[in-house]
């Protein structure tokens, strides 16, 4: 039975598709781009997770911990990366999920089971399941196998990407989906990897041959101050989609939000906002102008 | 008893069950209405303080000791009524077009001393306590404590009740494990169906000399009751139409008197439909309104009857006036409008009469839940919404006012349009309208025993508990304590707060050696107490009907006419008692962690659980923090949980279901509403096992406890529908609900697709209560209650509780930008 490393199952999710979703988080992304709102997919291990507001230092994880990895320190609870083993031991005693791992493996039929437990807010709704991340992709065969298994199930499927992935494999995906949500970031492809680590080649010619072969596809766009904001950037960008083969495609635009930074403590990490800066209501109608100016239909959120 | 108290504890939410006038004062002078009339009105209404009026009190202890003795009790309520309708003050306000009050002014409230009597420190307590104050002047203190008091000392049906309840009922009542109705309101409970507006009391009158005309004194061991009960019935019948010809008089003398020509050609106006209705069936909009009004005050002041009086399907009742007059161009929509509005705000001039006792110093403004039912279908079951029904959603949203309650009914048949109109004024984040699934409590109805077409006419009064309107008496006994049940098992029938025994004895729990043994003896307990319970409840509803019947709500409910009875003894078609049950949640989740903690995974001993419970957890916390975050609680869509929820309920169903009460045919069903009582039964309480501390509420009607369901609104519709809906007569889903979750017209529209997967699923009723700011500083301060909270932002998803304190900063002030 295959498996994989999932972060979280959302449920009543509403801005991942069309209707009412269970979405489904996948560990791991190639990219690491700076303004990530869900550090924790980035990497494609397990990873150990404290929150110092919900440890009431009870020191339980301390006694139970096999490597005694786990210190009390002015700052809380401090693991020694290099002692731990991620057994997960302490989050399982952790009273209050202080501590939690994030990260678990489930096979198809487990996921299967979760997702299908919505089916009726599926059928009321038009909605179905989304496969988001991290990048889905990196882990194509379990979920080529989960978008099979929902397929013969009649369940919507959406798969939200990057992008970034080799073009067999993306189409060998596109098989068993329904719809693409596909993250347009930066055009230039210099910048693009100054923020996300990598250039964006891939990513565009992956879109255009996801096109050509007239997928559904919604094309996000997050939109960072600073970051993509520019007059340049928005032209360039509703110009590629504007020249994509197949239906004219809509552009969901994702106003950037400063808010993940919990998140990144958790992990042990430091946000580093820099430059970015979350856009305003005027930046972002003058987004949606210049691209209703190509004749595209942009919109803010989902 | 205390039914509505308001207590300090973190839970600041409103909904439609709220109390007092959430409103604050508006921005704009004058505030919302469709028209300066409207808007006037509702500024009279929304700025008049509640004050009590002693007329009726007056009226009636002077005719009670002038002609107590003289006729037979029917008949002597009957001519109580007509004697006050025939003396009491009117109240012809300016602007109005709807007329009549219940007291001389907009809310001015009788006092009913036959059923409960005020002492001269009760109007004290209520003149000075920090709630919603209800005036009384000194004067007519002493003018009461002279007049009224002496003569009913003894002699209220508050003291017949509690002179004869036995001791184990006593303490079982003290101790807070449930509360009785009747001890200071009278049954009342109902709606009514369309009769009203193709009958005048004229027509009533007929058919009760009709009825007269056949008594066989010869073969009818009951002729004589008959004959007075139908003697009363049309004199309450006269009452109401001597109380409609006194406005028309009163109205023709205003008009003679009045400069301004539009007003005179409006109190003329109004002069003529006093004089046609209720004697009369209504032939315009304008006379089927007013019709209903004086139907509506002649109940209320005949006695005061619980969660008094309500139109039912008043969108239905109402579309055919509106469709002909629309169609001969004597109407138009505005003026429609502008009647409906008049309507609205004469229900919010009503606040239900105060307390006495201690519920006079604890409970807050007490409202009738009077709750219009807008949509659903018709008697033949095809869909019942019209343009009406789009008029009164527009009147909620525009008025925004505390009175009537309403609801819509959504069944698989009612258009999408009224839905997404109805999720938008839900949108808004007062708590209401509360969404009905008639596909459901049709079937609740017909499997109690109701035709097919009378449940299909039946619908919502009050909260969430349904009846056949204009058909059914269903009176509400009062609340059961079931978290409270499962405390005293823990503690061998003994209470542990008020440290007597109050049910019976079933062992120390550390001998138990399965969950099973456990919810045996929870089991119990359980129908012990409701035995209990029901005993009284019998008992009192003899009173009822011996000492205080209602000769005029029985004229307008089927078949006390045709029965020759009381709406109080069996006269009514139909017969419910429900028993409302509280804490679904609670005991569930406590029973869940019992189950995990001590059986299945010996986390923990029973021994040290309930020492860490009697001590409310206090140096345990790691205890009280690994049942929280660490069991499968109810609103999960995890069976663990859920598993125990069904089988509770259907114990309950059991143990209440189908019990016999004293009237012919009737019997008891079980409910599970909680209005406020939650909260008065929360304090009533130790800590419970699922972490609950001592004092905090236990979770209301059928919803998760506080912050226990942590999977979003479509695990909680999942899992309340593992629970066969059916077998209540209502079940009642508080859902929390973030305003980022709202924001787009397509998330209003998913909202409404979440009501209809509930309803497809079988669910009952569901109500969302959007979280203001308020309810998220109270978050920070006590973030175990609220560990539902989810913010959503597009490729964000968190809980509230998870944000560190700069993010839920953020949050809260973007919460309040958004504000409507």
């Amino acid at each position: 039975m295959q498996s994989g490393l999932i972060f979280d199952v959302k449920r009543y999710a509403i801005n991942d598709g069309p209707g009412i979703r269970a979405t489904v988080f996948l560990k791991g992304c190639p990219l690491q781009c700076k303004w990530c709102h869900n550090p924790e997919s980035l990497s494609a291990n397990v990873q150990k997770m404290y929150s110092k507001s919900k440890c009431i230092g009870c020191l339980s994880c301390v006694d139970v911990c096999p490597e005694d990895a786990c210190t009390m320190t002015v700052d809380g609870i401090v693991t020694d990366t290099s002692l731990c083993t991620l057994c997960g031991k302490c989050a399982e005693i952790c009273p209050t999920k202080a501590t939690e791992m994030s990260g678990r493996i489930v096979t198809v039929d487990e996921i299967v089971k979760i997702i299908d437990k919505e089916r009726i807010f599926f059928d009321q709704s038009g909605g179905g399941v989304t496969f988001s991340g991290g990048e889905p992709l990196m882990q194509s065969e379990f979920l080529i196998a989960v978008l099979a298994e929902c397929g013969v199930r009649g369940i919507h499927r959406t798969v939200d990407t990057t992008g970034f992935a080799p073009t067999k494999r993306l189409l060998e995906v596109a098989k068993h989906t329904d719809h693409f949500l596909y993250d347009v970031k930066v055009m230039d492809s210099e910048r693009h990897k100054r923020w996300t680590s990598i250039g964006n080649e891939k990513i565009l010619h992956n879109l255009r041959v996801l096109s050509e072969i007239g997928a559904s596809i919604n094309i996000r766009l997050p939109l960072i101050n600073n970051v993509n904001d520019d007059l340049e950037n928005i032209e360039q960008t509703a110009l590629f989609v504007a020249g994509l083969a197949g239906r004219k495609k809509r552009i969901n635009i994702l106003p950037y939000h400063n808010i993940a930074a919990g998140k990144y403590q958790k992990l042990g990490e430091v946000f580093d906002a820099g430059i970015m800066a979350e856009p305003g209501d005027d930046d972002l109608a003058k987004v949606v102008r210049t691209f209703a100016g190509f004749g595209l239909e942009a919109m803010i959120g989902g | 008893m205390f039914e509505n108290i308001q207590a300090k504890n973190c839970n600041p939410e409103r909904s439609a069950d709220c109390e007092g006038n959430f409103y604050g004062p508006l921005e704009s002078s004058i505030g919302p209405g469709m028209n300066g009339r409207i808007q006037r009105l509702r500024k009279l209404s929304f700025d008049a303080e509640p004050t009590i009026s002693i007329e009726r009190a007056l009226h009636e202890t002077a005719f009670y000791k002038e002609n107590y003795g003289k006729y037979s009790i029917p008949v002597l309520r009957a001519m109580t009524f007509l004697d006050h309708c025939e003396k009491k003050t009117l109240y012809l306000g300016k602007d109005e077009l709807i007329v009549g009050e219940r007291g001389p002014k907009p809310k001015a409230i009788p006092t009913f001393p036959e059923l409960t009597c005020h002492t001269v420190e009760d109007f004290h307590v209520l003149n000075t306590r920090d709630m919603q104050r209800y005036i009384t002047t000194q004067e007519d203190i002493d003018i009461y404590d002279r007049e009224v008091i002496p003569y009913w000392r003894g002699k209220t049906q508050r003291e017949r009740i509690f002179n004869h309840v036995p001791e184990e009922w006593r303490v079982a009542y003290e101790a807070g494990l449930f509360t009785e109705f009747m001890e200071q309101r009278a049954p009342g409970h109902t709606a009514l169906d369309g009769k009203i507006y193709t009958k005048g009391m004229l027509d009533f009158k007929r058919e009760i000399e009709k009825n007269i005309a056949t008594l066989d004194y010869l073969n009818d061991p009951e002729a004589t009751d008959k004959a007075e009960q139908w003697k009363a019935m049309a004199i309450s019948c006269d009452a109401v139409i001597v109380f409609a010809e006194r406005h028309a008089d009163l109205a023709e003398e205003m008009a003679a008197e009045e400069s301004d020509p539009l007003r005179c050609d409006e109190l003329k106006k109004i002069a003529q439909v006093c004089r046609y209705v209720p004697a009369n069936a209504p032939r315009t909009l304008w006379e089927a309104i007013q019709m209903y009004w004086f139907v509506h005050l002649g109940t209320i002041t005949e006695l005061n009857g619980w969660d008094a009086m309500n139109p039912g399907h008043f969108d239905q009742h109402l579309a055919p006036f509106y469709e002909r007059e629309i169609t001969d161009g004597s109407l138009t929509r505005d003026e429609a409008k502008e009647l409906i509005s008049c309507f609205w705000i004469k229900v919010n001039n009503h606040p239900a009469p105060p307390k006495v006792g201690i519920t006079a110093r604890e409970s807050g403004t007490y409202n009738d839940f009077t709750n219009i039912n807008l949509g659903g279908v018709l008697r033949d079951g095809s869909d019942g919404t019209n343009e009406v029904s789009y008029i009164m959603l527009e009147v909620i949203e525009e008025l925004h006012i505390l009175q009537p309650g309403n609801s819509v009914h959504i069944s698989s048949k009612t258009p999408d349009r009224f839905l997404h109109a109805s999720a938008h004024v839900i949108r808004q984040g007062h708590g209401y309208p509360s969404v009905f699934n008639p596909d459901t409590y049709i079937l609740e109805m017909v499997r109690q025993g109701k035709t097919l077409e009378d449940a299909r006419e039946g619908g919502c009064s009050g909260c969430i508990e349904v009846g056949a309107f204009g058909k059914e008496a269903y009176l509400l006994t009062g609340y059961l304590n079931v978290p409270k049940i499962l405390e005293v098992t823990l503690n061998n029938g003994i209470d542990p707060v008020g440290g007597k025994q109050v049910g019976v004895t079933t062992g120390d729990p550390r001998n138990f050696n399965s969950y099973d043994e456990l919810y045996t003896a929870f089991l119990l307990q359980l129908n012990y107490i409701i035995a209990q319970k029901m005993r009284v409840s019998n008992y009192i509803d003899r009173m009822f009907a011996k000492y205080a019947p209602a000769p005029f709500l029985s004229v307008v409910i089927d078949d006390c006419i045709v029965n020759g009875k009381d709406y109080y003894d069996g006269g009514p078609r139909y017969n419910t008692s429900y028993i409302q049950c509280c804490g679904l949640g609670t005991v569930t989740d406590s029973l869940a962690a019992l189950k995990k903690h001590v059986f299945d995974e010996h986390t923990f001993s029973m021994d040290s659980v309930l020492q860490a419970v009697s001590k409310n957890f206090v140096d345990e916390e790691f205890m009280r923090q690994t049942i929280m975050n660490k069991t499968p609680f109810f609103g999960n869509d995890d069976d663990y949980a859920d598993d125990i929820a069904v089988c509770i309920y259907d114990d309950l169903v059991e143990a209440i279901d189908g019990k016999p009460n004293i009237k012919e045919g009737g019997k008891y069903h079980l409910n599970m509403l909680s209005t406020t009582c939650h909260v008065y039964f929360g304090k009533v309480m130790g800590a419970s096992p699922n972490g609950r501390l001592a004092g905090k509420s236990i979770s209301d009607g059928t919803s998760p406890s506080h912050g226990a369901d942590i999977h979003g609104p479509s695990s909680v519709v999942k899992s309340l529908t593992k629970i066969d809906h059916v077998k209540s007569g209502g079940t009642l889903l508080n859902q929390r609900f973030m305003p980022s979750l709202l924001k787009r017209d397509e998330d209003i529209k998913k909202l409404g697709q979440l009501i209809r997967s509930y309803f497809a699923l079988g669910g009952h009723h569901i109500q969302f209560n959007i979280v203001d700011t308020a309810t998220l500083l109270a978050a920070q301060q006590c973030p175990d209650d609220y560990k539902d909270l989810l913010v959503r932002m597009a490729g964000y998803s968190d809980y509230f509780n998870d944000m560190n304190n700069d993010l839920q900063q953020e949050v809260i002030e973007r919460t309040e930008n958004e504000g409507f």
